[in-house]
C-alpha cells in the first residue's frame, strides 16, 4: 500500500490520481497508524515550511514520517516534501524540520528573476538512478517554488536545474529517499514514467 | 556544464458555463467541443503548458457544476491548470482546490475584499493565488482596472493593483487589456511591460493575441512570463507546436 500524506498542504489529489493512474493502490491519510504500515510513503506538499511542520506536529505525524525515514522503505517526497528532509529552511528559521538530511533549504535571490520559479524547466541528471529509468538528460518539468534546498553533500543531488544565477538541487537522492522539487504529477509523460518508476522501486 | 533555463509559457483559456465550454475547442475535431475534459486532453496532448478555466456562469448556483468539472479535468491531465471566476472567499478557493486545480484566479472577490488575497495566500500558498486585472488604459501612463468581467471602473489603477496583490500574497498576475480583448492587434504592450517591470512575481499576459509575433512581442517588448489566448488556438488559426518552433527560431526558450 502506498500512502499519501495529507496534512492540509496543496493539491493531493493530483498526486493520489497520477499513481491511482499508473495501478498503485493508494491511500490518502493523516494517520500516523497508515504511515506506520505504508510499503511506500508519498510526502507531497505545496506552502510554507513552518506551517507544514506545524500542520504535521499538530496532526501527530512527524514522528511517524521521522520512523518511516529510518525505516528504508521507500520515500518519495514532492516541492515542500523535499524541503522538509532538510532541517531548516531560510521561510521559517525558527521551525526545524524533519531533517534526515544534512543541509539547508534556501531563497532564490539572482537579481532580476521572477519569484515564485512557475514553470517548466529543464533538469540535467547527475547520477543514475532507478527512480529515473527512461529520463532523457534535460527533459522538462513543472517548478512552483521560491525556496530550494542546498544539501551538504554534493553527492546528495541526483538532478539540477539552473534558475537566474542559481543551480539548484531539482533531485535530492540517498538511499530509500528520492525527492523532487518540481511536480512529477503535473509534469506529463516524464513526470509519469518517475511515479511510474517509483510504483515498482 | 549545460546551462538549463526557464521556459516562457503559452497557456489557452477555456471559457466555461454551467458546466460546458463555450466556445469549444475546433482544432482536432473532438466529438463534443463543449466538453471540458476533451478540450483539456486534447491541449495537454498539443503541448500546452497550462491551462486556464474561467468560470463565466451568471449565478453561483452551477458552483457544484463547475466543482465536478474540475475534479474530471484534475483526473484527466497531467499539467497544472487554474480556475477562475466568482471566487468570493476561502471557502470558494479551498472547494476549488480540494476538487484538484492547481491554481485559483480571483478578480472582483479580491477588488471588493483585498485582505482575501492575504488570507489566501496565508493558508493556500503564494503559488496557487493569481490574481486577475482587467486594465482599460485612460492615458498614456494610467490604465484603469474594471471589476465585473471588464464591465465596472473601479478606483484602482493597473500598476498600482498589480504592486499591491504582490505585497498581499499574490503568486502571479494575470493581466487582460480590455482594450485589446478580441480585437487580434496584439497585447498592450505598454502595458504589460509597465506591470511587468513593477512586480517581482510572474505576469500572465492576455487579451489581443491573433498572430505568432504578438508572442514574441509579449515575452520580448512586454517582459511578459507567460502568455495567455483563446481563439487562435480553439480555431486552429495556429496550433501550439507551431507557435511554440516559431519562438524558438526567434530565441525563444519554450518548452518543445
Amino acid at each position: 500500500m502506498i500512502v499519501v500524506i495529507d496534512y492540509g498542504m496543496g493539491n493531493l489529489r493530483s498526486v493520489s490520481k497520477a499513481l491511482e493512474h499508473l495501478g498503485g493502490k493508494v491511500k490518502v491519510s493523516s494517520k500516523a497508524e497508515d504511515i506506520d504500515k505504508a510499503d511506500k510513503l508519498v510526502l507531497p506538499g505545496v506552502g510554507a515550511y513552518g506551517d507544514a511542520v506545524g500542520e504535521l506536529r499538530n496532526l501527530r505525524l512527524f514522528d511517524s514520517i521521522k520512523a518511516y525515514l529510518d525505516s528504508h522503505r521507500p520515500f518519495l517526497g514532492i516541492c515542500l516534501g523535499l524541503q522538509l528532509l532538510f532541517p531548516r529552511s531560510d521561510e521559517s528559521p525558527d521551525t526545524i524540520g524533519l531533517g534526515c538530511l544534512p543541509g539547508r533549504v534556501r531563497k532564490f535571490k539572482s537579481p532580476g528573476i521572477k519569484i515564485p520559479h512557475i514553470g517548466w524547466n529543464q533538469v540535467c541528471i547527475k547520477q543514475k538512478h532507478e527512480l529515473l529509468r527512461g529520463i532523457p538528460d534535460e527533459s522538462f518539468f513543472y517548478f512552483v517554488h521560491s525556496y530550494y534546498a542546498q544539501p551538504q553533500d554534493d553527492a546528495m543531488i541526483a538532478g539540477t536545474s539552473t534558475y537566474g544565477a542559481e543551480v539548484f538541487a531539482a533531485i535530492v537522492a540517498m538511499d530509500n529517499l528520492f525527492a523532487t522539487q518540481f511536480h512529477p504529477e503535473k509534469s506529463q509523460s516524464m513526470g509519469l514514467a518517475i511515479l511510474k518508476n517509483f510504483l515498482q522501486w | 556544464m549545460p546551462q538549463t533555463m526557464l521556459t516562457k509559457r503559452i497557456i489557452p483559456c477555456l471559457d466555461v458555463q454551467n458546466g460546458r465550454v463555450v466556445k469549444g475547442v475546433k482544432f482536432v475535431n473532438l466529438m463534443d467541443a463543449g466538453d471540458p475534459v476533451a478540450c483539456a486532453q486534447a491541449y495537454d496532448a498539443a503541448m500546452a503548458d497550462e491551462l486556464i478555466f474561467l468560470d463565466i456562469s451568471a449565478s453561483n448556483e452551477n458552483r457544484p457544476i463547475l466543482i465536478h468539472v474540475v475534479e474530471q479535468v484534475a483526473e484527466s491531465i497531467y499539467i497544472p491548470f487554474t480556475v477562475g471566476g466568482g471566487i468570493r472567499s476561502l471557502e470558494d478557493i479551498r472547494e476549488l482546490l480540494k476538487a484538484g486545480c492547481d491554481k485559483v484566479s480571483m478578480n472582483t472577490g479580491a477588488i471588493q475584499d483585498e485582505s482575501l488575497i492575504a488570507s489566501a495566500s496565508r493558508r493556500f500558498g503564494t503559488q496557487c493565488i493569481v490574481l486577475a486585472i482587467d486594465a482599460k488604459k485612460e492615458d498614456s501612463n494610467t490604465w484603469r482596472v474594471y471589476s465585473h468581467g471588464g464591465q465596472k471602473p473601479t478606483p484602482l489603477e493597473a500598476i498600482h493593483w498589480a504592486k499591491r496583490a504582490e505585497k498581499l500574497g499574490a503568486g502571479e498576475i494575470l493581466l487582460t487589456s480590455i482594450d485589446r480583448d478580441g480585437t487580434k492587434d496584439g497585447y498592450d504592450l505598454d502595458l504589460l511591460k509597465r506591470v511587468s517591470d513593477s512586480v517581482r512575481i510572474p505576469v500572465i499576459a492576455s487579451g489581443g493575441a491573433g498572430a505568432l509575433e504578438h508572442f514574441y512581442d509579449g515575452f520580448v517588448h512586454g517582459h511578459a512570463d507567460a502568455c495567455l489566448a483563446a481563439s487562435v488556438f480553439h480555431f486552429g488559426e495556429f496550433r501550439i507546436a507551431e507557435l511554440k518552433n516559431y519562438l524558438l527560431r526567434r530565441g525563444i526558450p519554450v518548452r518543445v
